[in-house]
């Protein structure tokens, strides 16, 4: 790989050799193999450095401080013994509740519709595709007008006049506990079902036909080739779904301020992030909001590693 | 080592090429400042930018800005005015303010947010200067609740009494007048009986709003905090209050939940638009909304006192509120402290904000002058003398105390108090009232 025509042909040899092999060395930095990679991720390191690693470490040093403009004070762990109170827990209830709502809703359905999508027997595949996946290019905000007006308290409003029509009561949708998570996983779940359903396609186009075939001359049913040729093909898949849907439960905000901004009542759409944004900028409480944002990347990386060993990613087991 | 070293050159080399970047874009920055600072003592047009939460405020305000050039020629403002949403101001402001860059010139600032920017080195100017010369004209508790250690950081934009808007309509069918309402007692005994006749509620209770029981506990006065700043939020009056607004639901059956659960949204426009409910407890300044949001109620409703507690008690509240403030990024402090004081502090400005904001100016010496009886769009819903009766009610009304835990204690009372008690029924207005005043003492 080493280049042995030197682009500087036109200096003159004999007039400074010193430069030259200085010359040679700066090339020899870009031309090495070692060093180049370096060089290509530099731009994505100054960002990373700039816009992420310096924002956290940051984030972590005010979790320890009051900060007010002029007056920062550290103030040591107090903004974690703060973390001890029931809105707080709330707020973590109502998250975590909210992930595993989507993490049940969001992984078997998009699987099930990108089998029936990827279906020989199925017409209009690239249509349904396409209205499947259109929800995830509109707003989370403009949906969740949408969804709230359907949602109405009224009852010529969609969704009372709907239940009504099964003899049920008009209902309070956003007054409730339950029928508030109904609306937020409803809406991620409306967002997020057509992306999920994207990654599992993929997947799924990926299974060599071969082994379907080898399965059908074995004599194997469709049951037993979803069994055991579908779902350990699309595991990397649904590793990787799981995982995002894990952390996009946990970092959820936006579902939650369409329907009530950051405060609801009885908080029962307070999310951890909404807690964060509402402790740090409507209280003017940056420092405790810090310290909030810490506790939420510590709950998030614990509940990755344990899923990722869980599944296998990081055991070495899955990998054989 | 040798490799480490390489790799430390091309670091440097790249810092080199960006921090090239940011210097030349720091002195740009520099030199617009610089142009700015010439075109002001030169007599040119300065510019100053203008944040607020409340779009209808950018004409006024621009008003300001006409009527300023044409008595200083040689002092032309221009103002940039911009307007975002209620949160997004506030927090933008905030962070400008924490970290030392991008504020605005001038800014409005909602009481209930205010006490953010009375914190640490406050990062405000002081306004006393321009204040003080006109405060014998004003509502005097209008200043205070900007004010922290005797320096004033706002200047206000309305008294914010709060009234009683009733529904004619609604009243002429059960056979009542509004008028035969002045106490609680004989708010509640009325809305029997438009309730037996046309099977309307009197009125609403919010669950996640705090507009009717503000007032009605100011109109007592009582408070959420005492003047030293303690809180009283669970004491026998606020708790008597919180039991009227219970009761009128579940006993008395003249008052429902409001739909969406507050004041400001489309539920609830939709639910009054209607004729859901015969009355409405409501700062003055809900006339707005009114007018924007209920256009088919237009000639029904008139505006009144509220009904007092007792013989000879206050009939209103002032509630809510904006604090107009300089902030001390601001290149022209000066210029920005004399524009405000004569966008919002002479007489003419009191004047404009009743023409064009429909609100009850705190200008006490305007109150007489007869173009606050002139026809508007206001006095076109809700009829004449709208602002003789504001002017009937001005002096029964009490000081709020706001102190740094007022956003939290807002939020307790709209998040959990009201609907624990009003919609869950979980607690008693006791309970829940001493439970967040609890919270409030543990801040």
């Amino acid at each position: 790989m080493k280049p042995n025509s030197p682009p500087n042909l036109n200096r003159s040899p004999s007039s400074n050799l010193k430069m030259k092999r200085n010359g040679t060395k700066l090339k020899n930095i870009f031309y090495s193999q070692k060093v180049a990679p370096y060089v290509f991720v530099l731009p994505f390191l100054l960002i990373f450095t700039g816009f992420y690693l310096y924002p956290v470490v940051s984030t972590f040093i005010m979790s320890f401080q009051q900060v007010l403009p002029g007056q920062t004070e550290f103030i040591g762990l107090r903004n974690y013994e703060r973390l001890f109170n029931p809105t707080f827990f709330r707020a973590l209830y109502n998250t975590t509740l909210y992930t595993f709502w989507t993490i049940v809703i969001l992984i078997p359905l998009p699987l099930l519709l990108a089998i029936i999508l990827n279906s020989k027997v199925t017409k209009y595949k690239t249509f349904f595709r396409a209205c499947i996946f259109i929800p995830a290019l509109t707003s989370t905000i403009v949906a969740g007008v949408i969804f709230r007006l359907l949602f109405a308290e009224s009852e010529s409003a969609f969704g009372n006049s709907f239940i009504m029509f099964f003899g049920f009561d008009p209902v309070a949708w956003r007054q409730n506990a339950g029928t508030l998570m109904f609306l937020m996983v409803g809406l991620a779940a409306w967002r997020w079902m057509g992306v999920n359903m994207i990654y599992f396609l993929t997947g799924l186009q990926n299974i060599p036909k071969e082994m379907y075939e080898a399965a059908e001359i074995d004599g194997a049913n469709t049951f037993n080739k979803f069994r055991h040729i579908t779902l350990p093909f699309l595991k990397p898949v649904t590793v990787y779904v799981l995982t995002i849907t894990l952390f996009a439960g946990y970092k959820m905000f936006e579902e939650a301020y369409v329907f009530w901004e950051v405060n609801s009542p009885g908080n029962i759409g307070l999310t951890l992030v909404g807690y964060l944004y509402k402790e740090g900028f409507q209280y003017n409480q940056l420092g405790f909001g810090s310290a909030v944002g810490v506790t939420l990347l510590i709950i998030v990386a614990i509940l990755g590693l344990i899923q990722l060993r869980l599944t296998g990613v990081f055991g070495g087991k899955g990998d054989n | 080592m040798s490799k480490l070293l390489k790799l430390g050159i091309l670091l440097l080399i790249s810092l080199t090429v960006l921090a090239g970047c940011g210097g030349s874009g720091g002195s740009g920055g520099e030199q617009t400042g610089g142009s700015n600072d010439n075109g002001g003592s030169e007599g040119e047009v300065t510019e100053l930018t203008f944040w607020t939460f409340v779009g209808l405020h950018i004409e006024f305000f621009e008003e300001g800005v006409r009527s300023w050039n044409e008595t200083y020629p040689d002092r032309q403002i221009k103002l940039n005015a911009e307007s975002f949403p209620y949160d997004e101001m506030h927090n933008n402001l905030l962070l400008a303010l924490q970290s030392g860059v991008g504020a605005p010139d001038i800014v409005d600032i909602e009481i209930n947010r205010f006490p953010n920017f009375l914190q640490g080195d406050i990062q405000l100017e002081p306004l006393n200067d321009i204040i003080e010369p006109v405060a014998e004209d004003f509502v005097q508790s209008r200043f205070e609740i900007y004010s922290k250690d005797g320096q004033f950081y706002g200047a206000p934009t309305h008294v914010g009494a709060s009234v009683a808007f009733y529904n004619t309509e609604i009243f002429n069918a059960a056979g009542v007048s509004p008028d035969d309402i002045d106490t609680w007692d004989d708010f509640v005994e009325i809305g029997k009986v438009i309730k037996a006749e046309t099977d309307t509620p009197m009125t609403v209770a919010y669950t996640s709003g705090f507009w009717n029981f503000y007032p009605m506990i100011s109109q007592r006065g009582s408070d959420i905090f005492d003047s030293n700043g303690d809180v009283i939020l669970d004491n026998q009056d606020n708790i008597e209050v919180l039991q009227l607004i219970h009761d009128m639901v579940y006993e008395h059956e003249i008052s429902v939940l409001a739909p969406g659960g507050n004041h400001n949204n489309e539920e609830f426009f939709a639910f009054m638009n209607g004729g859901g409910a015969a009355s409405l407890i409501m700062p003055s300044w809900y006339a707005s909304r009114f007018v924007e949001h209920m256009p088919d109620q237009s000639g029904n409703f008139v505006m009144k006192p509220m009904p007092r507690w007792e013989e000879g008690g206050f009939r209103s509240a002032g509630m809510g509120g904006t604090g107009t403030a300089v902030t001390k990024q601001s290149e022209h402090i000066e210029l920005a402290k004399e524009f405000l004081a004569h966008a919002k502090l002479t007489e003419e400005a009191n004047i404009n904000i009743w023409k064009i904001l429909g609100f009850d100016p705190p200008m006490h010496t305007v109150w007489e002058s007869p173009e606050l009886r002139e026809p508007n769009r206001f006095t076109e819903y809700f009829g004449d003398g709208l602002f003789d009766m504001l002017l009937e009610i001005k002096d029964e009304i009490n000081p709020l105390n706001i102190t740094n835990n007022t956003p939290l204690a807002r939020d307790l009372i709209e998040t959990n108090v009201l609907h624990n008690t009003l919609r869950e029924r979980s607690q008693t207005p006791e309970e829940a009232l001493k439970q967040a005043a609890d919270e409030l003492r543990n801040r």
